[in-house]
This record gives C-alpha cells, structure tokens and sequence, in this order.
C-alpha cells in the first residue's frame, strides 16, 4: 500500500509530540509493509529514516531551535520571511504560516502529477488543505488524523476562525478521522458535528527511542538536585511549552498551597514559551521562588535526565489531546498526576487525576505522593505494568484498519 | 428430612468523604459529604439501595414468613447499617423487630463496624463483638449464639478466640482447599476448640443466585425454580442441608429486580416447602446438630474473589500502610477519652474502606472499580491518609 503522509515535522525538527509521534507511526506502518513517501514543509537530511522517503515541499530551513511549529509562528515570519507583504485583514502570525502552507500545497499538487498514492494521511489542521487538494483534484482517498484541534490549541477559548474553517473542512471531506483520544473524538463530534462512527480512537504510544537506546544517568551531574534528594525533597516535574493550554498557572498556585505544607519539594518547569515571564513572576509573588526551577527549553539525553531525576511527573493542561510526556515520564519512573482533560489520562489507570482547575486537588495529590511511600510506590508499580501496553504496532494495526475499510468502501 | 439455611448479611460502611489536606485542622466531618450527590454521600447510597433492595426484600420476607409457617432465615445486621437505618430509615428497624420477635429470624453476630480487626488489635476485635451483641440486645432483645468473621474470615486461631467470646458457632467459607473430599453440607467441628461448630457457605448453590442468575453467558441462564430444586435435591444427597449465604443486597441490588430473583426467591420458599419433609432451618438451629468430623482452618479464608483470601482488603502497600497507621493511634485516641474521636476511629476501621483502595485488577478495570465510591483506589487512599493527619492534628491539640 502506497501511502503519501502529509506532516509538519519530524525530530530532530519538532517542537513537540506530533513530530515523534508522525515518526514512530509511520515506521510501524512500514514495518507493516506500507509504502510511504512524507512530506515536511523544509529542507533538512533526516539520515536516520531510511523505511521511507522524507520530501521537502521547499528550500526554507528546519529552524533548528524552535521548529517550523504551527505554534511559534512569530519566529518563521522573523527568520524565512521576512518580506511578505501583510493585508490588513489577516493577523501577522496568520500570513507567515499561510504562506508556507500554500508552498506545500504547490508541491503536493505537483507530487500528485507524477505519483499515485492509495492513500493520503494528514496530521493536523497544518497539512489538511493539502490533504483536501488531493482528494477534491485528484480523487485520492482522506484520513484525517487529528493531534490537536484549534480548540485544544486556544486553551477553551475561541481561537482563530481561519484556522476552524481549514480543520471544519478537512474533517468533513475526510474518508476517515483518526483521534489521538476519546476526548479529542467527543471534540470533533460536538464542535464539528462530524458523525461518532466516521473517527477512530488511536492513542499514542511511547517514543520507541526511550525504549531502543541505552540511557543513563550521569553520576557527576546535577549535584545540587542529587543534593536536595537526599535531605529529602521530593521533585516535581512538567515539561512541554508554556502557553495557556498548559495550565502551568494553576500547577503554580497548587505550588505554594503544596510547599506551605511541605516545604521539602522542588518543581521544575521543563520548556519555554510565551509564558514564561508570566510564570516566573508569578512564582516570586507566590513566595515560592525557592522550590521553582525553570530549565528552559530541553530535549534529548537532558530531558530524560529530568524525567529520571523527577519523583512526579505532572501534565496541568487544561486540554490535552494526548500527551506523550507522560508516557515518557513514566519510562523513567515517575509517578503520574494528570489532568481528566489530558487524554493520557483514559489509558493509563495508575495515575492520580483531577480537574484541571481543582488546585487543592492537585496539591494534596502532590503531599500525598511526596508523604506517602506506600502510595509512591503501588503508583510506580502499577504503571510499570501499563504505560507500554499500547505498542505502535498495535497504532500502525488500527490506522491498517481504517485504511482497508475506506479500500472496501470505495470498491 | 432436607433443609435449606439461608442466610443473609445486611451492611453498609460509612464512608469517608474526598477529605483534604487542607480540610486537617478545619472540618472533623469525615464521613457526612455535604453534597448529597457525591459518589461518597452515605445517605444517597443507602436510599438508593434501600428502594432497590431493603424495602422489597423484607416485603418478600415478612410475606413468606406469615404465608409459611416452616420459613425461617438468618441475619447479620452490621451496626454501621443500624446506624444509617435509624437516620434515613427507621422504619426498617421496627419490621425489624417485628419479624425477629417471629423466633424465625436468627441474628449472627460480628464486628459492629464490620472491621478486620481481628488481624490487627485483638482487643479492639473483642470490644467491637461485644459493643454488636449489646446493640442486638439493646435493639431486638436477641442474644446471638453464632459467629461470623468479616467478610467470612475464618481460620483455627480465630475459632478459639470466637468460642471463648460464648459462640457456639461460627460461620466460613465451604472452601475446596479446606474440605478436600468433605462436603460442605455437613457440620463440623472447629480444630483446636473445645466444641465450636462450623457452619460451611455451600458457595456454589449460593453463587448461582448471588453472582450468576442474571448472567446471560452462564449455560444455566436462566435458572428456574424446578432446576433450582433439583440441584438442592442433589446436593441433599451429600450431607442433607445446604447453608445459602450471601448479601441481603443480591436481591434487588447485585440482581436487579427485572432479573426476576424476587419471584424466583418467593417461588422456591413455596415449592420447597411443599414438599414432604423439606425445611428451612436458621444457623442457631444447625449450631445444635452434631458434627460429622472435624475441620481445620490452617489459614485464613474468606468469601472474597476467586483467591477466597484476604488479598482484597491486606494485598497491598496503600491497604498496609493505611491501617497500620490507624491502628498505630488506638491506644493513643482511647487515652484522649474523646468519645467522637474514638467514635470517628471505630467507624474508620470499616474494612470496605480497605477494599476501596484495592489495586488487584485496578489495571484492568474491573469489578472492584465498578463497587468503588472512590474515582480510584490512590484516591481511597489519599483522602484516608489526610484523615489520620487530622485525628494526629486532634490528639495533639
């Protein structure tokens, strides 16, 4: 089965869990016979993909640091173009994209004049138009699958109309929707009206790296946390990119309510993004600036690191769709605070989970870990038994599915 | 001469409500949840079950008992539910009093707070047994002559400790690990007493009603009366009386009305006594039989889960953790003289609220979440915790 993936990303060019998950998907899927030829918006040699081919829909750079995200749009305008001229009625984040986005599509048009592929996928509202040019102009089977919506991104709030009309239209044209989460699925039926029976449910999996490649922590480094372990501080982690949909606010107050009993726990927030001045100042004002560490943004080897030196992994989002870092948290032992809003939440049973906005809740969640061996570790035991029990090969098995039965359909 | 002991175990817990850490020092209301609509709210549940199960059970039985002047049954009544029955449903109490002044209603005794503290202070087991037999006492004017474990826990050295306590029975699990080749059917005598009687759950007469009647995938669904009968009949062949024990709940509540157990119940009292020389006999009644051998308990067994163990409410690092802790305060909450405190502690020793923070099939999601008030069993266990924070916070202030 030939297959044309249209993505966004692929690490080490991401800037968050769609890349990975796009990359460890399609190699299942080719482990699974399946032909693929992926599309990424820039031009960069991915050397260590070699189960199929990566296409580049332009010359522009990966941006090493921060990606060619759909979320930090404001760097792309600054760094790859810079002349573009701007109409009054589109936002300055909109044109950037915009115009990468139109690049893309010229160049899957043009794919689509020499190749013929059984079927195209398109991950998120980014790479739909190009996915709905391939089924309105050449007939070309659509799944849609879906990491994230504009109303996951825009935190509960509106969002941005454009940007519901690109997804609105792709969903609806789609063959087949794929969502990473029960959530996410209820999202798209109810803000979409796209009937239950049309999307799939297909959790993520761990980043098969975590469990390939040889990792330890190195004896010599982050003293002062070893330091702080051993007087008995319990650490408390989040990683990922500080913007409203995070929550990061709400994990704060829960902070201080938490340290003001306990003064023995140290949070480190793992990531950057607009809020981090917010962030760190609110810290300060909360009086806990001492129990708050801000790492920036990190990834690789260092990231793990946090993860193994953690004894909590948190996940605050107020809307979450999946939430790989928690799966990635616990590869490394963490124990599991997530919100009900995440959908890593409705696999992963061995966890604690509250309302996003239930600060109480989540503090007494974090002085009873940190108070309780007994608890830390039924918790650590039982996720050691669930976290892996959805492979990416079962993922690549159900995406197979949803592919045969658009097949049968259309026959 | 065939028989048929039936017996039936009435609880309900007080459970605690999501109590917070940031509630210790402020609010010493545990087990009252303000929401009336809260998985934890005590009073909704017992209503609930109360009009699924209390009120058209004891229909049915006090209809049987004045229609059959043969019929007859046992009853265990925790003091956890006398409690909630005199707040949201007193009228239970007196048809109580009145079917138990029939003399065909026996009452078996237990731990007031339907506790496991057998396994952890003797002494307060002791008090717990003796404050359930005064209430018996003070409530029904019953003296009761039979024991049973919470939860049906048995094993030799608990015998020895129920008999010295007067009983002269007491109630287990007819366990195939135990009885090997023995019938559950007979009475027997309890090793290592001097003349304790033991009265054996027939568990899978018992379960056919309790567990599977309205399961549609059993071969045997659905099951009536007359093939009912004729298992009985079978049975009777083996030791000629068959001791049914299960929850008072199984009827109405675990099998819902619509699943026809309340007519099949009404039904098979009927036929059974219609025929000759067929009776029901009460616990009190079989404790004066005398024993076809001896049986020893080596370790304790229960009526729970396929394991028959203790695993569900003793299995894990939260259920330890959490009752030793409590238990670790006993002498120091008895000292305080406090009687709300010792109230507050006594009621906390309920095993259910160990069971709730059970994680045998937690992974899998099964039927212990299904019986849960609690979204998860950490969640049982955190609010159990911040509680033993607030009892230390009262001791100490």
């Amino acid at each position: 089965m030939k297959i044309l993936m249209l993505g966004w990303e692929l690490p080490p060019h991401n800037s968050g869990g769609l890349g990975v998950a796009c990359l460890n998907l399609s190699r299942a899927l080719a482990k699974d016979g399946a032909e693929i030829d992926f599309v990424v918006p820039y031009e960069a040699t991915h050397e260590d993909i070699t189960f199929m081919r990566v296409l580049s829909a332009s010359h522009l750079d990966p941006l090493f640091r921060y990606g060619i995200g759909a979320y930090d749009t404001k760097y792309i305008e600054d760094l790859i173009i810079p002349d573009v001229r701007i109409p009054d009625a589109i936002s300055q984040d909109q044109i950037s994209i915009r115009h990468i986005q139109k690049t893309y599509c010229d160049f899957v048009e043009k794919y689509l004049m020499e190749y013929r592929p059984d079927l195209v996928h398109a991950h998120d509202w980014l790479t739909f138009e190009a996915g709905v040019l391939a089924k309105k102009n050449f007939g070309i089977p659509l799944v849609a699958h879906v990491h994230a919506t504009e109303f996951d991104r825009a935190g509960g709030n509106g969002g941005n109309p454009l940007v519901h009309e690109i997804e609105y239209e792709g969903l609806t044209l789609a063959d087949k929707i794929l969502a990473v989460s029960e959530s996410t699925k209820r999202i798209i039926e109810e803000k979409y009206g796209i009937p239950g029976e049309k999307i799939d449910v297909v959790y993520n999996s761990l980043d098969e790296t975590f469990l390939n490649s040889v990792y330890s922590l190195d004896s010599e480094e982050y003293l002062y946390l070893r330091q702080l372990k051993s007087a008995g501080f319990t650490i408390v982690s989040t990683v990922g990119r500080f913007t409203i949909q995070k929550g990061l606010s709400h994990l704060l107050r829960a902070a201080a309510k938490a340290v003001r009993k306990n003064p023995k726990l140290l949070f480190v927030f793992a990531g950057d993004g607009e809020e981090r001045n917010e962030l760190v100042a609110r810290a300060a004002e909360l009086g806990i600036s001492k129990n708050v560490i801000f790492t920036g943004f990190i990834r690789g080897k260092q990231l793990r690191d946090i993860y193994e030196l953690s004894d909590v992994f948190v996940m605050s989002s107020i809307s979450e769709p999946f939430g790989l870092t928690a799966l990635e948290a616990a590869h490394h032992g963490d124990v599991l605070i997530l919100t009900k809003q995440s959908g890593v939440s409705e696999v992963i049973r061995s966890s604690l989970k509250y309302d996003f906005w239930d600060e109480n809740k989540l503090a007494n969640a974090i002085l009873s870990v940190a108070n309780s061996p007994a608890l830390r570790e039924t918790l650590k035991d039982g996720i050691r038994a669930e976290y892996q029990k959805i492979s990416w090969g079962d993922v690549a098995q159900k995406c197979l599915n949803a592919y045969n039965n658009i097949k049968h359909k259309r026959v | 001469m065939r028989g048929i002991c039936l017996y039936l175990h009435i609880h309900q817990p007080f459970r605690y409500r999501g109590y917070s850490i940031f509630d210790v020092g402020a609010n010493e209301n545990y087990f009252f949840d303000p929401d009336y609509n809260s998985k934890q709210s005590n009073e909704r549940i017992f209503k609930k079950v109360a009009e699924k199960s209390y009120y058209p059970t004891f229909s049915l039985l006090e209809k049987n008992l004045k229609q059959h002047p043969g019929f007859k049954f046992s009853l265990s009544i925790t003091g956890t539910w006398l409690e909630q029955a005199e707040m949201w449903a007193p009228d239970l109490i007196e048809r109580l009093k009145k079917m138990i002044k029939t003399g065909r209603v026996d009452l078996v005794a237990e731990t007031y707070y339907h506790s496991m503290s057998y396994f952890y202070n003797l002494d307060e087991f002791k008090s717990q047994v003796e404050k359930q037999v005064s209430t018996f006492k003070r409530l029904f004017d019953y003296s009761p002559k039979v024991f049973r474990g919470t939860e049906l826990t048995y094993n030799d050295s608990m015998g020895k400790v129920v008999e010295s306590l007067g009983f002269k029975a007491c109630l287990a699990e007819g366990w195939d690990k135990i009885l090997g080749w023995r019938s559950p059917n007979f009475v027997y005598s309890a090793a290592g007493t001097k003349s304790l009687k033991l009265l054996l759950k027939n568990y899978r007469l018992s379960d056919d009603l309790a567990f599977r009647f309205s399961d549609k995938n059993w071969k045997d669904w659905p099951l009536t009366v007359e093939k009912y009968e004729a298992w009985l009949n079978d049975a009777c062949l083996n030791g000629n009386v068959i001791n049914l024990f299960m929850d008072f709940e199984t009827f109405g509540e675990h099998q819902w009305k619509d699943t026809g157990i309340f007519e099949f119940m009404d039904r098979l009292i009927a036929s059974w006594l219609s025929k000759f020389d067929n009776q029901f006999l009460t616990v009190s009644d079989r404790a004066t039989e005398s024993p076809a051998g001896e049986l020893s308990f080596p370790w304790t067994v229960t009526w729970a889960d396929t394991e028959r163990d203790l695993s569900a409410w003793m299995g894990n690092k939260l259920q330890d953790e959490a009752m030793s802790n409590l238990y670790a305060l006993r002498d120091r909450i008895y000292q305080s003289k406090n009687p709300e405190l010792i109230e507050d502690f006594r009621k906390l020793t309920t095993s259910d609220h160990a069971y709730y923070m059970c994680t045998k099939y937690w992974n899998d999601g099964d039927v212990h979440a299904y019986f849960s008030a609690y979204d998860s069993p950490y969640d049982a266990f955190m609010y159990f915790l911040n509680i033993l924070h607030s009892l230390e916070y009262r001791l100490s202030s």
